[in-house]
């Protein structure tokens, strides 16, 4: 009964805390501006059944695709598990599932180990990618040390997770074996038998062993759950919505802003009359509530795996932009932000701003806007769009574009043509040759 | 050129209107390399008969690289204008020889009043070689030569683009090979994103000379391109490298004229 209790009592804790955070983290999220992504519903739900569920764009790159698939249909599998030792832990009871299941329990505990070891290996495999053959794609500017820790965390976890869970079922086989007390026969135990010998061999010494890796797996999920808000780990939930409000147009397409529009109307033609859209907005982002809520959950979406960095060709040459350092600032700033708004209040302003205290313009003006981070984010993130919304701001409301790009601007504007050439003399390309 | 090239402005004057608009670009007006691949785009369409015209002085630029460098306001000023012109000629369909004119025409005109059917000069190309009315005939052979094609980001991962430019090279009989980056994975050739107007930002290297290495590797004897900026940057490359003896960059238009001796 007082395991029952405390049981409970850590379950309801771990629930509310992680609950907070998550609505802190939504809170954050809808700091950013509007965007409609309600349309064409159909469509998203294919979306996300292909590149969440399916992890369809995971495959250019084979090996890391097997292993995290390893890990992702271990997670969600042994999620079945978890329920099995949830209602166990609330009721007292101890492997509930075994009786209605009858022969599939033990099918379903067989994949569970076969599972449980192929996440084990995936991890470890991860774990040499990072800090033995150091992967170039895990390094950078921007992996300082609080992410790449983040990430060891989180393999580290999980492989103390997977092994009290494997030690726990031993335990459990051998006390089936013995015919101890409630331990009744239940269970395929593939993975587990085979480390049992390991275990000492008396019922008491076992029970223990049983009871510590049962908690100790139990409670350290619930503790992995809260860790999820403070680590890139939120990608497991995050990827779902953020792929289901993916960008569904062509990527070359980029949007035509609406308040240009009006004023260029009015420009063009005197009698325009623009309607009323409220405040003047700024033109393109200076700070993080100038982005849309999507790119904000993006930025939490994204679990720094720097597949678009890999592919940057800015990044490739040298320069110093970074499309996963623009996920991970504006991440980072909207946090700021959010706890700035907790500690001090909704008017309160800290002098800072996404754009040069987090992300510098020489960044910004390496981008070739070539797409290619944007196609290689396995979750639908689009670093393209802050890009390009900040050198709005830069251009349009500070006039600060580098003097080469005032130049080709002032020739498009005078002469239509990037270059400085007579509009006179377009045609001439027809009289050579 | 040897026929005329009929002008939007002329056809209306006799009342008639063509089938399709061949937007030409800033690039394809002015640069001289690229007003090559302009002229044989034009012998293409002139070979298989369409009925065509360009805008001539009435054309100006479609403001992608100003709208890609964050000058919004300056795109949507020559957006609104270029729409006037087309729609006052009752455009309904466009080809162009340049994936930036194409990509900002036809995603990012019609928001602004301009609906048009836009199509690139490869998918032109596939579509006459589809239909029989352009094969490899009569002119240069690239038979069993090792040719390769760089993909170019607004008609590839931009547009999703990636057949077409392929079938004009498939009919030459020659030796394809695949650059290690391509179609989806292609790497940047450097210019876009008005980069083409500005010097690069500080780094170890050119992004051009990082496609160089996948060039040379692929032992490519003539290396396709679809997009005169693309063309640029791989010709300035290869000048660089000294390998202007040994590989050539044709864009697929000047390697259709070369085939049939346009």
């Amino acid at each position: 009964m007082i395991a029952q209790a405390i049981f409970i009592i850590i379950l309801g804790a771990a629930i509310y805390l992680f609950a907070k955070n998550a609505a802190k983290i939504r809170r954050n999220i809808l700091l950013g501006k509007d965007t409609d992504r309600s349309d064409q519903s159909a469509k998203r739900w294919t979306v996300m059944a292909k590149v969440a569920l399916g992890q369809t764009k995971m495959v250019k790159r084979p090996v890391a695709a097997v292993m995290h698939f390893f890990i992702y249909v271990g997670f969600v599998i042994i999620n079945l598990e978890v329920l099995e030792i949830m209602i166990d832990g609330v009721f007292g009871s101890h492997r509930i599932f075994s009786t209605p299941l009858g022969g599939l329990y033990n099918l379903l505990i067989g994949g569970f180990e076969a599972l449980a070891v192929l996440v084990l290996v995936a991890c470890i495999v991860f774990l040499c990618r990072r800090n033995i053959v150091r992967l170039k794609r895990f390094t950078g500017t921007e992996m300082t040390q609080w992410p790449k820790s983040d990430a060891n965390y989180i393999l580290i976890t999980e492989i103390l997770l997977m092994t009290a869970f494997l030690t726990m079922n031993a335990a459990d086989y051998k006390l089936q074996l013995l015919h101890f007390g409630h331990y009744v026969k239940a269970g395929s135990f593939p993975v587990s038998s085979l480390i049992a010998p390991l275990l000492p061999n008396g019922a008491g010494g076992l029970v223990i062993t049983e009871r510590i890796c049962w908690w100790f797996h139990i409670v350290g999920i619930l503790l992995f759950l809260n860790y999820l808000p403070y680590s890139k780990h939120f990608h497991i939930l995050l990827a779902f919505p953020n792929t289901y409000y993916s960008n569904l147009n062509v990527k070359g397409k980029f949007t035509n802003m609406a308040s240009v529009t009006n004023e260029v109307k009015a420009m063009l033609d005197p009698s325009f009359v623009p309607e009323n859209t409220g405040e003047p907005a700024r033109f393109g982002v200076k700070d993080v509530k100038d982005l849309t809520w999507k790119n904000l959950m993006e930025a939490y979406t994204c679990t720094e795996c720097g597949r678009c960095t890999s592919v940057c060709p800015a990044n490739i040459t040298g320069k110093l932009l970074s499309p996963r350092k623009i996920m991970m600032d504006t991440r980072d700033r909207i946090t700021e932000m959010g706890n700035n708004l907790d500690k001090h209040g909704k008017d309160y302003d800290d002098g800072k701003a996404l754009l040069d205290n987090y992300i510098t313009r020489e960044e910004l003006w390496a981008c070739t806007t070539c797409n290619a981070c944007v196609d290689a984010c396995p979750v639908n993130i689009n670093p393209l769009e802050i890009i390009t919304e900040m050198r709005r701001y830069v251009v349009m409301e500070e006039s600060q574009a580098p003097a080469s790009l005032n130049n080709m601007f002032s020739n498009v504007e005078n002469n239509g043509a990037p270059w400085k050439y007579s509009q006179a003399d377009r045609f001439n390309w027809a009289d050579k040759d | 050129m040897n026929q005329k090239i009929p002008t939007m402005a002329d056809m209306a004057a006799q009342g008639q209107e063509p089938e399709i608009l061949f937007w030409v670009g800033c690039a394809g007006s002015f640069d001289e390399r690229a007003q090559k691949i302009t002229r044989d785009i034009c012998k293409i369409l002139q070979h298989v008969g369409i009925s065509y015209a360009v805008l001539g002085t009435e054309e100006s630029c479609t403001g992608d690289p100003a709208k890609r460098s964050g000058n919004e306001f300056l795109f949507q000023m020559l957006a609104m204008t270029n729409i006037e012109v087309l729609n006052g000629y009752n455009v309904k369909k466009i080809v162009t020889g340049c994936p930036h004119c194409f990509n900002t025409i036809k995603n990012e005109y019609p928001g602004l009043g301009g609906n048009y059917e836009v199509i690139h000069h490869s998918q032109l190309i596939q579509q006459l070689i589809d239909e029989g009315k352009l094969k490899a005939t009569g002119g240069e052979s690239f038979k069993g030569k090792k040719i390769t094609f760089h993909d170019p980001c607004y008609l590839g991962r931009g547009n999703n683009v990636y057949e077409a430019p392929r079938a004009a090279l498939e009919i030459l009989d020659a030796e394809l090979v695949e650059l290690k980056r391509c179609k989806s994975n292609g790497l940047c050739c450097g210019a876009g994103g008005g980069q083409m107007f500005k010097e690069p930002e500080p780094g170890k290297k050119e992004i051009n000379m990082e496609r160089m290495q996948d060039i040379l590797e692929a032992k490519a004897e003539v290396v396709a391109a679809a997009c005169p900026f693309c063309m640029t940057m791989l010709s300035d490359g290869i000048k660089h490298q000294d390998k202007e003896q040994e590989i050539r960059v044709l864009d697929i238009a000047e390697i259709t004229v070369r085939a049939n001796n346009l």
